[in-house]
């Protein structure tokens, strides 16, 4: 086999790398290289210094250190059933490649992944390598994110998050059952203990930083998974219910839902369809829902095993709940703001303090939010009530937003 | 008309020494005229003049008002002084002004501010250096970029603060800077011919957006959205956004057709070195066997929510096995047993009980962790009978491997899971027991137990009672 460029490498291992949805930079420590001894720093919200066409941002250099591996994952690209083309990158050219790049302002730092070779350990060393060499040998001060290889030692682990600023380790699909059938290598069990083990890790560190900024930092920006939506046959249900097990238990600090999408040379045992960007979008509704609204996966599901994918998952629970409204702009507390269709945390925080000053007319609604189009149904404000809007049969049709072409094939 | 001069379109000192000046003078915001230096002075050649500082009480502002006013000052609306100015005079009469996002001139203010705020943002992200010929690793740098608003000294600090080793330069219409590793320079406008036109790195660079990006998953829209298309002119990968959308359609469909095919010569190879995977469970012939096994146990339904069974550790030939309840959250993350808050008053409970914790062997009757989730936290729940007799089957086997002279029963869910005592623990506690075959058995409360007595001389007297227990335990194993 011809050596391949490093051109040809970063082709292949960044088209390997794009399923994980991940492009995070954000809420890790504070830090700048104005002493003048390394390179980069890092800011609270992150930055996204690009997009793609499928609307994703690119914060990180999101690339594997090598497509080769053991495992027969169907739903990957990189299974070693399939005929890509394969390459490795060395630890150097993936150090050079981010410094590169960062030093060009393209990347807030690199986002590494690997497929498995030789075993979970000698992958998962490589990965530290490269952590390691920028960390130490650069002074870089950028955003790393680094992929946890499931079985590998907590030793490696542990190293892995001192240099990263988040690790990750996915989950992959909501059900055990699903994994073994479509992963058959991986354990869930390896997985979920890895979780186990960081969470009390990052926790450990956190206390000791609270008590000394000197202490270490153990991956600051916390833990995160990713789950595949439309592989298996798991129902949003299942999905969100499996998501708010994550965060109960491993404090996760995201979970990434994936919609499966045709990959190269794909497995027949999956479904070839466009992928279910609208279902990936009311997941990621519903389960901003429970993290910042107060709301209970339960109630967002109500007694289906689907969300609406017409209608947004909160103005679905108002039209099953429309005995809590109109709710009065004026009077109710921020939960149950919180709760009204088409107000947003920063619409309500507005409210709350702007009608301590005058009583809130829709018009005032209006300059406080985005708009009212929605909002207006389901609120008292001064001299506005819905009138009979509320029970009207048809509201639902009529706050559908108008059919969007999402066709694989316009 | 009164003219207000300013160093600058975004000269927020001065603005500030202006308006405060004005507002002393009882001004009115309508009547000035704001000169940025770049206007023509001749204009206001007339009201040049502004009248002498006046009399009056002095002006209050808060931090907030100033932070927003930072903002806005930059903000290319030549409207923006007028505005501040009068928000200032405002802010003398209604103090808590600020809060009232429904007003129509906080509302206005605030739309700026975060205009600029955003354009601020998208500079830290769209600025693309170029190399300069000859540079090497750290530079010198050049970049060409078209702000929107006037924020090109407010962006310096991100930059210098990221890139305070490298040398580089940013132009822009409105002006530049100049960083040489150690000072900043302002420097004048600049036109995008005083940037490289290219840079070596842009072709990897572009090789990385075309390949991480999925044509299956087309979003032009989020993607103007959030890199608004005024950006696009100076960002080098921009040109490939129109053939990436072309093309994706047809790439999608390709993937979906394209007939499958063999798996390559590799992976046939490696599955024929894979071990078989054997049907049964292997037979248990020792403790080790006996603790992986229970890893994949699925006798109860608990091994659903629990991140992992929690099995026995200590020495094999330890003299006291003890047994508790099931692994709490700490011993569920981390897959050992007693490390928890319970733990941790057990190992203080031993030492006080002259017993060392690294001789015993600690177990629980149940090895899943059981609870409830109630939004972030996990609540312990009580296992059933149910669970706590599928579990006896590893508690039998420790038993079995460990063969202690002396079995301490912690807890009610312990003592049933041993005794099948289905009673209250305090009709036990104080009696001689011994399991079926034999072996003396003592019963004592949880560590747990003593966490959640509510009243502190409870606890103090409880838990003198187990370490009380304990001593006994101690006595009747090491009495000979």
């Amino acid at each position: 086999m011809a050596q391949l460029s490093v051109m040809e490498k970063l082709e292949i291992l960044s088209d390997a790398a794009k399923y994980d949805a991940s492009c995070a930079s954000s809420s890790t420590t504070k830090r700048d290289s104005r002493d003048g001894k390394g390179l980069g720093s890092t800011t609270g919200a992150g930055i996204c210094h690009s997009y793609a066409p499928d609307g994703r941002c690119i914060s990180l250099l999101k690339i594997l250190l090598t497509n080769f591996c053991s495992f027969d994952c169907v739903f990957c690209i990189n299974r070693s059933s399939s005929n890509v083309r394969r390459a490795r990158f060395s630890v150097e050219e993936v150090v050079a490649l981010t410094l590169n790049f960062y030093r060009r302002n393209y990347i807030e730092g690199l986002f590494l992944s690997s497929g498995i070779i030789r075993s979970a350990d000698y992958t998962m060393a490589e990965l530290v390598r490269v952590a390691e060499t920028l960390r130490r040998q650069h002074g870089f001060r950028g955003y790393i994110h680094l992929k946890l290889i499931p079985g590998a030692s907590r030793d490696l682990i542990e190293r892995a998050g001192l240099f990263a600023d988040r690790v990750s380790i996915n989950v992959e699909l909501p059900s055990e059952a699903a994994l073994a059938r479509f992963a058959p290598e991986k354990q869930a069990g390896e997985i979920k203990s890895a979780m186990g083990g960081l969470k009390l890790k990052i926790e450990a560190a956190r206390e000791e930083r609270e008590k000394s900024a000197k202490a270490p930092a153990f991956s600051p920006a916390g833990q995160s998974t990713q789950m595949i939506v439309g592989a298996d046959g798991a129902s949003d249900s299942a999905i969100l219910k499996r998501s708010a097990w994550l965060y109960g238990s491993f404090g996760l600090k995201r979970v990434y839902y994936s919609a499966f999408s045709p990959i190269p040379d794909a497995s027949r045992q999956l479904p070839l369809q466009p992928p279910p960007l609208m279902r990936e979008h009311r997941l990621y509704q519903a389960d901003w829902l429970t993290r910042f609204y107060g709301f209970e996966t339960e109630e967002i599901l109500g007694t289906g095993e689907m969300l609406d994918l017409d209608i947004d998952p909160k103005l679905a629970w108002a039209l099953r709940e429309r005995g809590r409204f109109p709710v009065d702009v004026n009077r109710a507390d921020r939960e149950t703001l919180l709760r009204v269709p088409g107000l947003g945390t920063r619409s309500v925080d507005r409210i709350l303090a702007s009608r301590r000053f005058r009583r809130l007319r829709l018009e005032d609604i209006g300059r406080l939010t985005r708009s009212v189009a929605t909002i207006r149904h389901f609120i008292l404000a001064e001299g506005w009530r819905p009138g009979h809007g509320l029970d009207a049969r048809n509201l639902r049709a009529r706050l559908k937003p108008q059919p969007r072409q999402l066709t694989l094939f316009p | 008309m009164i003219a207000a001069r300013l160093n600058g379109p975004a000269d927020f000192a001065g603005w500030r020494r202006e308006a405060r000046r004005l507002a002393l003078a009882r001004v009115q915001p309508e009547n000035v005229a704001w000169l940025t230096g770049e206007d023509d002075a001749g204009l206001f050649a007339t009201d040049s003049t502004a009248p002498a500082e006046g009399e009056g009480p002095a002006l209050t502002v808060s931090r907030r008002f100033i932070d927003l006013a930072e903002n806005v000052v930059c903000h290319r609306d030549a409207g923006r002084f007028v505005l501040l100015h009068r928000l200032l005079l405002r802010l003398q009469d209604e103090p808590r002004l600020l809060d009232n996002a429904a007003d129509f001139d906080i509302a206005r203010a605030e739309a700026m501010a975060r205009s600029v705020r955003r354009d601020l943002h998208k500079m830290t992200a769209f600025v693309r250096f170029r190399a300069v010929s000859g540079a090497d690793e750290n530079g010198p740098f050049i970049a060409w970029f078209e702000p929107e608003h006037f924020i090109l000294e407010r962006a310096a600090i991100f930059f210098t603060g990221r890139f305070a080793g490298m040398i580089w330069s940013i132009m822009t219409p409105q002006g530049s800077l100049h960083w040489d590793g150690a000072t900043l320079q302002l420097g004048p406008a600049a036109s995008k011919a005083d940037a490289p036109d290219t840079d070596a790195m842009e072709a990897y660079w572009l090789t990385y957006y075309a390949n991480i990006f999925n044509p299956a998953r087309l979003k032009p829209k989020a993607m103007k959205s959030e890199m608004p298309v005024k950006y696009w002119r100076n960002l080098p990968e921009a040109e490939l956004i129109v053939p990436l959308i072309a093309s994706a359609a047809r790439r999608a469909e390709d993937m979906v057709m394209r007939a499958p095919t063999q798996p390559p010569e590799r992976h046939v190879r490696q599955l024929r070195h894979r071990p078989e995977a054997s049907a049964d469970d292997p037979a248990i012939t020792s403790w080790q066997d006996a603790a992986a096994a229970a890893q994949r146990c699925r006798r109860c339904e608990l091994h659903c929510h629990a991140t992992q069974t929690v099995f026995g550790e200590g020495p094999l030939d330890a003299p006291i096995l003890f047994v508790g309840e099931q692994p709490g959250d700490q011993e569920d993350l981390a897959g050992r047993p007693f490390v928890g808050p319970a733990g941790q008053v057990f190992d203080r409970a031993m030492k006080e009980a002259g017993l060392d914790r690294a001789r015993a062997y600690v177990t629980n009757a149940v090895k899943h962790f059981k609870f409830q989730l109630r939004g972030k936290r996990r609540i312990h729940e009580k296992p059933n009978v149910g669970e706590i007799k599928a579990c006896r089957f590893w508690l039998d086997l420790e038993l079995q491997f460990v063969k202690p002279r002396l079995v301490v029963a912690l807890g009610a869910s312990a003592l049933r899971s041993l005794t099948g005592h289905a009673g209250a623990l305090a009709s036990a506690r104080d009696r001689e027991l011994a399991l079926e075959d034999g072996t003396p058995l003592v019963a004592t409360v949880h560590p747990s137990f003593l966490l959640r007595l509510p009243d502190e001389e409870a606890r103090a007297r409880e838990y003198a009672r187990f370490v009380a227990d304990l001593a006994r335990v101690q006595q009747r194993t090491f009495r000979h």
